[in-house]
């Protein structure tokens, strides 16, 4: 197991090194002056120039990758041009709490998916099941975007039971465990469960349709279990594919978050993306992009790992 | 008293459109120590007679009807808990396919000690060491290893060896096999024989096993049951209804079967025509359109049980002109 693991980490040395490349390039490749935004329209060209060498962007691109890999291994992605803050810090942050948001949102997911994928499975083409399903179906294709601006006039607006927009009441981004940042989590944590929730809840329903369709099953009732011991087998069964299918989900929330933290104005990683976009914020933009690619990877090890440790019939080869 | 005593059982399959009556009407007998075989075609209810014994057929899609006694209990007044204490404790069942009957993801010493737990309320180590003695006993090499070892790391004869004690597991009267070799190469098949018969005689087990291939009916059974259509057609003790054969269905059995001295170019006897459509069955025998014997009255009168011999039974109408061709039967 040991050897797996360190043998998959070194298979992702080249992707690391590549996806920072392609980070770079694509940064690069994209028209437009990056100073623009921060230098007044009417700068000397002295100014810019002196900006130019400030920022590095006079030098060649392979000298500036070098510079910028250079500094990233060691922690340092640079300054933001547009707050002039270091982007290490800014991006730590936001990920942070992009983390906890796809994270609760995850786990409210897993756990109704889990609920509802069960009991439809089990019910197979019943009438729960049907509701169930149906249910799971809306969950998919509703967009969520707009689903959390229903939650916003329903639970800020009309109900003014819950704040509609940031991560905490002093609007500094900052994350703290208590009633006033968790009060700003619900909502967009809610609107953003659906979609794992339906996903799951269609996958769990499959596996456990299909399990319990299984031989052995009858086989398990055979030896003498009751419901309870047949519940376990199935869990057991369903867990690794809905683990990794959770896994999955996981990913693609940090990832495509853009449009919810938007809509809830949360400073995560979508926000900032957002936001070193339409500033051309490169530093910024290049530091969240590497980051969250990274992340991807390592998620993609991590899901991998765990299913090969869950699931005994996957060889470690 | 018997220890299995089925009469008049019937199972109806009610899922989907027209009922489909899998078993209409078996008895069947079963005394301690007794090795039963159940002989048939695909289709014929074997299955559903085996597992109507302790109550497995889907209880919402089928319907249960006849007395099902077994060790005394009647199976179909069995409430939750009692049943779950019946299965694996009075009856046990092993499996065509032992790779599809285990679970893929617990190893067989959990798999075991799970069964042992359950029934006995032993803990957890003593339900392994429990296990270890069956993995010997049914003669797995390097039990100790096995017993962490998955299904699927297992050869397909290792597989029905640990599923073999996991059914004995819990000490069980009675032992049902539902075509437990059928899967396995001919040479691990004989030494699963072996091994079954071995058990049967050092537990003093009551064995129904199920197959298709008379040739493992004749290794293992002191009688034979042979089932048609959802009902037994004939039944007796194994020598006599091998050798004495007095329905013609069981006769058309005997006949396909490839002699290993058959003679070249002999023709292999089939029996014509197709197993028939359960839920659409003709009101007399419903063996008639197959049969070389039948008449007019075998299309509308369904046959009763006659004794032929001692213990032994034919539902057929023609048992007369049967007994005319045993002679034949028995050199053929
Ligand atoms: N779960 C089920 N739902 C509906 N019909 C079923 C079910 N199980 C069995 N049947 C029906 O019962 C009939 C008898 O099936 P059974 O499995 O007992 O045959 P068998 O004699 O064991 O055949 P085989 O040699 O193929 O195992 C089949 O024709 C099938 O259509
Ligand atoms: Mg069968």
């Amino acid at each position: 197991m040991l050897s797996y693991v360190l043998r998959r980490l070194i298979y992702m040395i080249p992707i690391v090194v590549g996806v920072s490349l392609v980070c770079f390039v694509l940064v690069h490749l994209a028209p437009g002056d990056p100073l623009v935004s921060v230098l007044p329209p009417d700068a000397s060209e002295a100014l810019k120039a002196q900006m130019m060498a400030t920022y590095g962007f006079d030098r060649p691109y392979w000298h500036q990758f070098g510079l910028w890999v250079g500094r990233a291994l060691q922690g340092d992605l640079g300054t933001s041009i547009a707050t002039s803050r270091p982007v290490a810090s800014e991006v730590l942050r936001a990920v942070s709490n992009t983390l906890l948001l796809a994270a609760v949102a995850t786990a409210i997911g897993f756990a109704f998916g889990c609920l509802f994928g069960f009991v439809a499975g089990y019910f197979h083409d019943s009438w729960i099941d049907k509701a169930a399903s149906a249910l799971a179906v809306v969950g998919v294709s509703v967009p969520h975007y707009w689903l959390g601006m229903v939650l916003v006039i329903v639970f800020s607006v009309e109900l003014n039971l819950l704040p509609p927009t940031g991560a905490g009441p002093d609007g500094s981004g900052d994350w703290a465990w208590n009633w006033a940042h968790m009060r700003h989590l619900i909502l967009p944590a809610v609107t953003m469960s659906v979609i794992p929730m339906g996903i799951i809840a269609r996958t769990v329903r499959a596996l456990v349709a299909d399990i319990l369709g299984q031989e052995f099953v009858g086989a398990l009732r055979a030896k003498g279990l009751g419901d309870r011991g047949v519940f376990r087998h199935v869990v057991k069964n369903a867990a690794p594919t809905a683990l990794a299918v959770m896994g999955l989900q996981l990913g693609y929330l940090l990832g495509g978050s853009i449009l919810i933290e938007t809509v809830f104005s949360w400073p995560g990683t979508g926000f900032l993306l957002n936001a070193a976009i339409f500033q051309r914020d490169l530093p910024l933009l290049q530091g969240t992009i590497l980051v969250l690619a990274l992340f991807f990877v390592f998620l993609n090890l991590a899901v991998d790992v765990l299913q090969t440790g869950l699931d005994p019939r996957i060889q470690r080869g | 008293m018997p220890i299995v005593e089925i009469k008049d059982l019937r199972v109806t399959f009610t899922g989907g459109g027209k009922p489909v009556p899998a078993v209409s009407g078996v008895d069947l007998e079963v005394e301690r120590g007794e090795t039963l075989a159940i002989l048939g075609e695909s289709g014929s209810g074997k299955s559903v007679t085996l597992r109507a014994l302790m109550r497995l057929n889907p209880e919402g899609k089928s319907r249960m009807e006849g007395t099902v006694r077994v060790a005394g209990q009647d199976v179909a007044a069995l409430g939750r808990r009692e049943l779950r204490a019946f299965r694996g404790r009075t009856a046990a069942m092993i499996f065509q396919e032992p790779s599809l009957a285990l679970d893929p993801v617990y190893t067989l010493g959990q798999q075991i000690a799970e069964a042992v737990m359950v029934h006995d309320g032993c803990s957890r180590n003593e339900a392994m060491a429990r296990a270890l003695a069956l993995f010997e006993r049914v003669r797995i090499p390097s039990p100790e290893r096995r017993l962490q070892a998955y299904p699927h790391e297992m050869s397909g004869g290792m597989r029905q060896r640990a599923m073999i004690a996991l059914a004995l597991s819990c000490r069980p009267q009675l032992l049902l096999a539902d075509e437990p070799t059928t899967a396995l190469d001919a040479t691990v098949q004989i030494q699963i024989l072996v091994l079954v018969r071995e058990l049967q005689r050092e537990f003093g087990l009551a064995v129904i096993f199920v197959t298709h291939d008379i040739g493992v009916a004749v290794e293992v059974a002191d009688r034979i049951a042979v089932m048609y259509a959802g009902r037994v057609v004939e039944s007796g003790p194994m020598r006599e209804v091998i050798r004495r054969p007095r329905h013609p269905y069981t006769i058309g059995l005997l006949r396909s079967r490839a002699h290993g001295a058959l003679a070249k170019g002999a023709r292999l006897e089939t029996i014509p025509g197709a197993p028939p459509d359960l839920a659409d069955l003709p009101p007399g025998c419903p063996f008639a359109p197959r049969c070389f014997l039948a008449t007019a009255t075998c299309a509308t009168t369904a046959p009763g049980p006659e004794p032929v011999g001692a213990g032994h039974q034919a539902r057929c109408l023609r048992v007369d002109a049967t007994a005319a061709l045993l002679p034949a039967v028995a050199e053929g």
